[in-house]
């Protein structure tokens, strides 16, 4: 690790902590945002912890800020205690929902299983959330599954819909456009306004994928209308 | 107390302060993109000066008054007419019951603010009244809707003096304004030819522009780096993609991004654009992220 601050803004510093996205840098941009959020206190206006940085946006002096960080990730370690929640988020693999499944296979030799048994066996972190409020990106898939977007995003992607994109996975909270290669579809809700923290998923978290057959998708209350179905 | 609307666009939303503390959630910030408007506006009634506000973007907008209402107007001037009568920004106003205020089209700026004494009411969505039509978040409805014809603004009774924004605080909207950019981290890694067009030619506003961003056309911007991997983007944000040509990220961008960056135009910066229209011309000048931040300190205390 080489840590960095760069300016960013009048009130935001980047703290450059690594080079490379690597699952292994999560637990350490957890810890490092986790010290410094502690050292802000009430003058951190936000905190974005992404692939390889944490962007830090604070009300004091760019230049006592820069103290405060050099002080809160002194000694970093990355703490075995500060790792992220682990989620099961249950996925009806279907060509209905999913209808890049059937690519992914064709691409990689594979069958249609086996697509869903590689993205289901591992457990992947959040890198980061972005691009929608709870859209998490989350990787690294199976190099076999890795492919590139769609070279035309659709208009409408459901929500729920799960997709890869390269290396890295990810389900749609809400109705959204979209360029993600889409292989199936989650009952879980995302994002809700209503609860605790709003979002599931929170930077470092861990997510295993469950494969569910229709049943039990419709009975988690998953929605199978078509892609451009959902009011 | 109440105000109808009988006209509006889609681009006139309920705006305030924005919104803050889940931008780690993919949550985008939202809030008046002219906020010194936006603050003068509220001063104006002696609201928060945070509070909801009717951003009204080149016009189109016209309301009538269901009571006595006591309201405030800041920012571009949009021959705005109460019954026809012209009135000028910079000032607070009461509307009589049956009487109509409306905004017909930009004669100085781009946006004006309407305030109201309390300020609007609204729900607040994850903190903020904040409408990001994208994210389904804020607005009258809590679920990202711009104002609409027939929908309802309400505000607190009272009808306090009328009051005007002294002349000498008063923004002066500049033909080319030069708008301080605090320097980033991949600003070296823009070719020398790059940095002297970024900082010395003039920068025409493209009219692809909403609240997420606004693209500028020049000389290409050329960068030599390596390629990014997604980190957070703030507010203001000036990204060079692979066509060279510069934007910069407003309230409602993304969170995060990969494109480089000359650095972030400052809040004042931003506040002198938000009043620019598509076809004007900008010059950027670079700043010290320390200085900048000083001058904020300073600029803040009119309102203390």
């Amino acid at each position: 690790m080489n840590l960095r601050i760069e300016a960013v803004a009048i009130d935001s510093l980047m703290v450059r902590l690594f080079d490379r996205i690597d699952e292994a840098n999560m637990p350490w941009i957890l810890a490092a945002s986790q010290h410094l959020s502690s050292a802000f206190g009430a003058d951190l206006v936000d905190l974005v912890p992404s692939y390889t940085t944490v962007m830090v946006q604070f009300r004091q002096s760019p230049t006592a800020a820069r103290g405060l960080i050099i002080e809160a990730l002194q000694n970093l370690q990355p703490d075995a205690g500060a790792a992220g929640r682990r989620h099961e988020i249950a996925v009806w693999y279907d060509p209905s929902v999913g209808p890049e499944l059937p690519l992914l296979a064709a691409r990689s030799g594979l069958s249609k299983a086996e697509v869903v048994r590689l993205h289901s066996e591992r457990e992947y972190p959040v890198f980061a959330l972005g691009f929608a409020p709870g859209f998490g990106f989350m990787g690294l898939v199976d190099e076999r599954l890795a492919t590139p977007r769609l070279s035309t995003p659709r208009k409408r992607v459901a929500a729920g819909s799960v997709g890869i994109a390269e290396r890295q996975t990810a389900a749609y909270p809400a109705v959204s456009p979209g360029g993600w290669n889409l292989i199936g579809r989650t009952p879980v809700r995302l994002f809700d306004r209503e609860r605790e923290g709003y979002s599931l998923l929170q930077p470092g978290d861990r997510v295993c994928f469950v494969a569910v057959d229709h049943a039990e998708f419709i009975s988690l209350g998953g929605d199978d209308s078509p892609l451009e179905g959902q009011a | 107390m109440s105000l109808l609307i009988e006209a509006s666009t889609p681009l006139c939303q309920l705006q305030d302060g924005g919104r803050f503390g889940v931008r780690h959630l993919g949550v985008t910030q939202g809030g008046a993109l002219d906020w010194v408007a936006l603050h003068w506006a509220n001063w104006l009634l002696d609201n928060a000066l945070q509070a909801p506000v009717v951003e009204i973007p080149l016009g189109g907008f016209s309301v009538l008054a269901q009571r006595d209402c006591c309201l405030a107007l800041a920012g571009a001037d949009l021959d705005a007419r109460i019954d026809g009568q012209p009135l000028k920004p910079w000032r607070s106003l009461h509307l009589r019951a049956g009487q109509r205020l409306s905004f017909t089209q930009p004669l100085a700026g781009a946006r004006t603010y309407l305030a109201a004494l309390g300020g609007f009411q609204a729900e607040a969505v994850l903190g903020s009244c904040a409408t990001v039509v994208r994210e389904q978040l804020g607005g009258l409805d809590g679920q990202g809707s711009a104002l609409i014809k027939g929908q309802l603004l309400v505000c607190a009774e009272g009808l306090p003096a009328e009051r005007e924004v002294p002349a000498q605080s008063r923004p002066v909207y500049a033909a080319k304004p030069a708008l301080d950019l605090v320097m980033g981290a991949q600003l070296g890694q823009f070719s020398g030819t790059s940095l002297f067009e970024a900082f010395n030619r003039d920068w025409t506003l493209d009219s692809r522009a909403d609240r997420m961003g606004m693209r500028l056309l020049g000389p290409q911007l050329v960068y030599q780096g390596e390629p990014m991997i997604s980190e957070g983007i703030p507010l203001g944000a000036v990204q060079v993609p692979p066509d060279g040509q510069p934007i910069v990220l407003l309230n409602d961008r993304q969170t995060i991004g990969g494109y480089p960056r000359l650095g972030a135009l400052t809040p004042l910066a931003l506040a002198q654009l938000a009043q620019c229209l598509p076809g004007g011309q900008v010059r950027f000048r670079a700043v010290l992220q320390e200085f900048a931040w000083q001058e904020q300190q300073a600029y803040l205390q009119r309102w203390s």
